[in-house]
């Protein structure tokens, strides 16, 4: 298993109830899951915990078996960088570096996935501009990072979660900003990339029509026993 | 990382160059005020050296060095010739130096001394005068110049000139009648040496013939004294002030009681080593507060600093949280925080020592002119390394602010950050 979650339990400071309570869930390797659920329902917390930014208050939470609470900060930080990349809902890039800069930038903090790359490609600088033409954004490589539509910003972040093959990319919402062709267009590109490296997806959307392609799908508030209090 | 923070520098281009410019005009100011404070002290202190004793009528001491060495003010009274006489054989004294003052030439003092002058008055590092063209005055109407009164007034070896009766506005009646050559130029020496005319007591003599009156006689208006370039002129009545050397320091006090409790006239002798420090009290009021001052204005270009840091990082959390998605530590974006600041800094310290640099290269011959100051620019001084290591480290402490801000930020916001 890629994760194993039981008895999860997550209350954000100053809440007055937990936010996650999930008695179990777990995710295969390689596995693409699609996540939804009302806003609200825990969606992001639940990512920031998979990706070690949060602890869990009480239960079991292993990435690749390796239990993240018994990880000081620093080695989440760590643990992090060596087997995740993480695409945000929109502003993924710092406008400042070019675009192969900010592919690179995802393995800039891990020696494992430069290695990773090196292996792949020859070298992190020429996965990066693999991924990039996969992506098909291989004549974009040495543009500023700002002068790209956000539909292409969307894709170099892929790139850069998934430069030196980690075991799982996480998007949160990745594809709101976009239109519905460059929607679909998006996710297959993500898929394509994903599985010749076998890195598993977990990606949350409000869009149920996006589901499809996916091993599965969850919705969070049913996973969720605290979310169901919190609607009544 | 380094590289990120260099371009995350350059993509805030505005803020970061006027951050650099205040530091850089801060650590001018701080490093230009402690060089001018620096060099105005030396070369205040180097003055008078080699010199034991200074000898006037009684007064203050601090007016006698005034107006023995720098020519400011005015003598309350003279001493007698025989008086100088006797003092000067005592057998403890190894030389003296008569000082007359009184009479000036646009502006600029005449004193009239004795050849001992040249031989044995010393300044700075123990420096003896030099001569930079011609030699001293031999016969009664020559003059030696003094180095920045041939500059500014454009006087060459050989010219005549005509000195002024008495000093200040009321100098009016020229002695028009007794013209001077310029028979020597003195090399530059950073003293009030170079603001003065030399000439022979005899020559002063000669031109105050026939003066006693206090306005000029009909010989000395028919210009019948002038004729003679080497009559024989009687000693002078009084000087204004005297230098003494002694054979040994041993005597210094000694001679110094001796002096004070002369019975012919009422003297007084300072050391002027002793009197020049009493000098610099009284200005260093005035030293300590611009000095105060700069380092004001180090503070408000520092805070000015953090202030920009602070506001520019609210921005910059979207970015924040972006490195901590690829896996940065929150320590790290601290050290992110600081390094940024270090380079503003180090920058801006760099540019406002080339800028003192500058600055003293275009005002240096000014400073020199109108001060009689030498500064010239050269690699930065012991102390001003520290006051730019002194303007790091307070920058850098600075810096911990904006620096710990992102840090807490980081950990707050985690992945979180509303676009
Ligand atoms: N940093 C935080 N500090 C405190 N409470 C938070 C924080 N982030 C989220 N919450 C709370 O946790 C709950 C779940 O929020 P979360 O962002 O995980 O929902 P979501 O499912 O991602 O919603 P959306 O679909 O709108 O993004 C909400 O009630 C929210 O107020
Ligand atoms: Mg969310």
């Amino acid at each position: 298993m890629l994760i194993e979650l039981r008895d999860l339990h997550f209350k954000w400071p100053g809440n007055p109830r937990d936010t996650l309570c999930i008695p179990q869930f777990s995710l295969s390797a390689e596995e693409k899951l699609f996540l939804h659920g009302p806003s609200g329902s825990g969606k992001s917390t639940l990512l920031a915990l998979l990706a070690g930014i949060q602890t869990p208050d009480s239960g079991q939470l292993a990435v690749l078996g390796q239990d993240l609470a018994k990880l000081s900060a620093p080695q989440r930080d760590h643990f992090r960088a060596n087997h995740l990349g993480y695409v945000f809902q929109q502003f993924n890039l710092l406008p400042y570096l070019s675009v192969r800069q900010n592919v690179l930038l995802g393995c800039q903090f891990s020696k494992l996935r430069r290695q990773r790359a090196a292996g792949l490609a020859g070298s992190p600088e020429k996965q990066a501009l693999a991924l990039l033409a996969q992506l098909e954004l291989g004549d974009l490589a040495d543009r500023p990072a700002r002068a790209l539509s956000v539909g292409q910003q969307q894709r170099v972040a892929v790139a850069r979660a998934l430069i030196g093959a980690p075991e799982l990319l996480i998007a949160d919402e990745p594809t709101s900003a976009l239109d519905e062709a460059r929607r679909d267009a998006f996710v297959s590109l993500l898929f394509a990339c994903a599985e010749q490296q076998r890195t598993a997806v977990v990606l949350v959307s409000h869009d149920p029509r996006l589901a499809e392609g996916f091993d599965r799908s969850l919705n969070l508030s049913e996973l969720n026993t605290a979310s169901q209090v919190d609607h009544v | 990382m380094f590289e990120i923070a260099l371009r995350s520098l350059r993509s805030r281009r505005l803020t970061v160059v006027l951050t650099i410019a205040t530091i850089a005009l801060a650590t001018l100011m701080l490093l230009g005020v402690d060089r001018v404070r620096n060099e105005t002290r030396t070369s205040f202190a180097n003055t008078v050296s080699g010199t034991d004793l200074i000898v006037g009528a009684r007064t203050g001491s601090i007016q006698l060095l005034l107006y023995s060495v720098f020519r400011v003010g005015n003598a309350t009274n003279n001493i007698d010739w025989h008086s100088y006489e006797k003092l000067a054989k005592d057998p403890r004294v190894a030389w003296t130096i008569p000082v007359s003052l009184g009479d000036s030439h646009h502006g600029y003092p005449v004193l009239g001394t004795s050849h001992d002058y040249f031989r044995y008055l010393r300044y700075g590092d123990d420096q003896p005068l030099k001569m930079q063209s011609g030699h001293e005055f031999s016969h009664l109407h020559d003059v030696v110049l003094g180095a920045n009164i041939a500059r500014r007034l454009h006087y060459q070896l050989g010219q005549k000139l005509v000195l002024t009766h008495g000093s200040g506005d009321g100098a009016l009646t020229e002695h028009a009648d007794q013209p001077f050559t310029v028979t020597g130029i003195l090399a530059p020496t950073g003293t009030p040496v170079d603001d003065t005319l030399h000439i022979s007591l005899d020559g002063l003599t000669a031109i105050h013939q026939g003066w006693e009156s206090g306005s000029a006689s009909l010989l000395a208006t028919t210009g019948a004294l002038s004729a003679d370039q080497d009559r024989a002129v009687p000693p002078p009545d009084s000087i204004t002030a005297f230098y003494v050397g002694l054979k040994s320091r041993t005597g210094l006090f000694g001679v110094q009681r001796a002096i004070n409790q002369f019975r012919g006239e009422p003297l007084m002798a300072i050391l002027p080593g002793v009197a020049l420090s009493e000098l610099w009290q009284l200005l260093k009021v005035a030293e300590q507060a611009l000095q105060v001052l700069s380092w004001f204005v180090l503070l408000v270009g520092l805070l000015g600093m953090m202030t920009a840091l602070l506001v520019g990082l609210n921005e910059r959390r979207r970015e924040m949280a972006i490195l901590r998605s690829v896996g940065a530590r929150p320590w790290q974006l601290f050290a992110l925080v600081v390094g940024e600041t270090a380079c503003l800094l180090v920058g801006g310290i760099a540019i406002g020592g080339a800028l003192l640099q500058g600055a003293l290269a275009i005002a240096g011959p000014l400073l020199r002119d109108h001060m009689t100051l030498l500064i010239t620019p050269g690699w930065p001084t012991a102390s001003e390394w520290l006051l730019m290591g002194c303007t790091l480290l307070a920058g850098l402490v600075v810096s911990i602010v904006p620096a710990w801000r992102a840090y807490r930020l980081s950990l707050s916001d985690g992945l979180h950050v509303a676009a």
